[in-house]
């Protein structure tokens, strides 16, 4: 295995940031045209075009579409006769990360937690962050990157409820994260919802859940009819886009689940905003890369 | 009935005065650019700005532009959330004169207020959409206070800047709070809808 090119792990990270950055996916372009013709509310209805304003610039320029280049996350997924080595491949999606905030060159928003020194690298302790799964049966890398704007994510929300709480404090968590939050998440986008799992866990799952192609329904027809409740719900309570009043305040609710404690009911929502930039790169073992979303 | 203004800079109080709660501003002509740290230096440190606001607008940016020789060529120039920097609002009006806010999300009740006394309006823009703010904006005029590079002051010129919402104006009405109350109403049913005993 002396002769893998770890250069392509690095250029695919790189190129993975800026397509992320500039191109929203064709699901998120498809919900928010979906959404425009159910709108009724005037002001909403301007928002939209403003909205599909800014992707058709961004197409045309191939320039970013929101000044937030917010954190770097990749979502790693191993498959299980993929013969590259874990660590370099970690390595390479680091400088990968660099290299597209100083050669595109876009605001790189990392900083230190405490001194606010911005490095302008986008990385820097602790990131990109990176989450590690398997694939049974395959021979092939899958990144999934996401630029996590920040009008979003410091909206995010977790609680450790009771089980003697039951579901119905679940839904209420959704319902008045979405109503406190208000404007400022850039709505309309998707509501994540992680269920389950323990405290790190439960927000892992959230963050899961934006990251699923709009208006994909989880494979259980329990939890399928819950998001398309909460979607209902959460459209009918006249936030609208950009909290300035309208039918539609969120494209999905997209929820994921894992077991808990038997003296646990965790609930996280990680909200993301209409620009839900991500993209996806999967990596072949004799070096070929296939882009996607 | 909500009314779309193409407007030029600067906005006297009349031109402001005639813009209401849902009404759609374009405007051309100066845009000035700030954030936290800008009026941090200007309220708390005590430094005037070394060019007038008079009748301009404000938009809460911190944006990506590069030097190039003595000019400033933009890159991306998009727009923060308001709500951080509502407590210098009252005195960026009062002292300085500036007529109009934009950004996103809104501001607080004492905003409103100064809004109210001195004619100036929040004007409210499409968050994430940097891409088309930046081509919206001809030429970065120029950067004072260099130094607080990303949060200076920054004189922008702008065509057909917008679409922005009028969120609040100058007789009163706050859209955002509107909006939220409308909601607080609706939120009984939803619950009950749900099983949620409120």
């Amino acid at each position: 295995m002396a002769d893998i090119d770890y250069q392509i792990v690095e250029d695919a990270a790189k190129e993975l940031y800026i397509r992320a950055l500039c191109d929203l996916p064709p699901d998120v372009r498809e919900a928010l045209k979906r959404a425009y013709d159910k709108e009724t509310n005037p002001t909403a209805r301007e928002v939209f075009k403003a909205i599909f304003k800014t992707i058709e610039v961004a197409d045309e320029h191939k320039t970013l579409i929101c000044q937030d280049t917010g954190l770097p996350i990749y979502m790693v997924k191993i498959g299980s006769q993929f013969p590259w080595n874990g660590f370099q491949i970690k390595k390479r999606l680091d400088i990968g990360t660099r290299r597209a905030t100083q050669e595109f060159p876009f605001r790189g928003s990392s900083t230190h937690t405490l001194t606010r020194v911005n490095p302008q690298t986008s990385v820097g302790e602790g990131l990109p962050v990176i989450h590690y799964d398997f694939i049974e049966d395959a021979d092939h890398l899958d990144i999934l990157m996401i630029p996590k704007g920040s009008g979003s994510e410091n909206m995010s929300k977790m609680k450790m409820f009771y089980p003697a709480h039951g579901i119905s404090a679940l839904k209420k968590f959704v319902i008045d994260t979405v109503f406190e939050t208000g404007a400022n998440p850039c709505p309309p986008g998707i509501i994540g919802v992680g269920l389950g799992g323990t405290a790190d866990l439960v927000m892992k799952l959230a963050k899961e859940a934006i990251a699923r192609p709009v208006g994909q329904r989880h494979h259980d027809p329990e939890i399928a009819k819950m998001e398309q409740e909460l979607e209902e719900a959460i459209n009918d309570m006249g936030r609208g886009p950009m909290g300035l009043g309208g039918d539609i305040t969120a494209l999905a609710v997209h929820i994921e689940t894992a077991y808990t404690h038997i003296t646990q009911n965790p609930i996280a929502v990680n909200t993301q905003c209409w620009p839900a930039r991500r993209a996806r790169a999967q990596i072949h073992p004799d070096g070929r890369v296939d882009y996607g979303y | 009935m909500a009314t779309t203004h193409h407007l030029q800079t600067p906005f006297s109080d009349d031109v402001i005065r005639g813009l209401h709660a849902e009404d759609i501003v374009y405007f051309d002509g100066t845009l000035f650019g700030i954030r936290d740290l800008t009026q941090i230096y200007m309220f708390d440190q005590g430094h005037t700005p070394p060019v007038s606001l008079e009748g301009m607008p404000c938009i809460h940016t911190a944006p990506s532009l590069k030097k190039v020789g003595d000019t400033w060529e933009k890159i991306c120039v998009g727009t923060t959330t308001s709500t951080r920097m509502d407590r210098f609002t009252p005195d960026l009006i009062a002292q300085y004169g500036v007529k109009a806010i934009i950004g996103k999300g809104g501001l607080y009740e004492g905003s409103l207020k100064a809004m109210q006394k001195h004619a100036a309006v929040y004007l409210a823009i499409v968050g994430g959409s940097a891409a088309l703010e930046t081509l919206q904006i001809q030429e970065v005029e120029a950067v004072y206070w260099e130094h607080l590079h990303p949060e200076a002051l920054y004189k922008f010129r702008v065509k057909d800047f917008g679409p922005l919402t009028v969120a609040m104006d100058s007789h009163g009405r706050h859209l955002f709070e509107e909006v939220k109350e409308e909601t607080r109403k609706r939120l009984p049913e939803i619950y009950q809808r749900l099983g949620i005993e409120a």
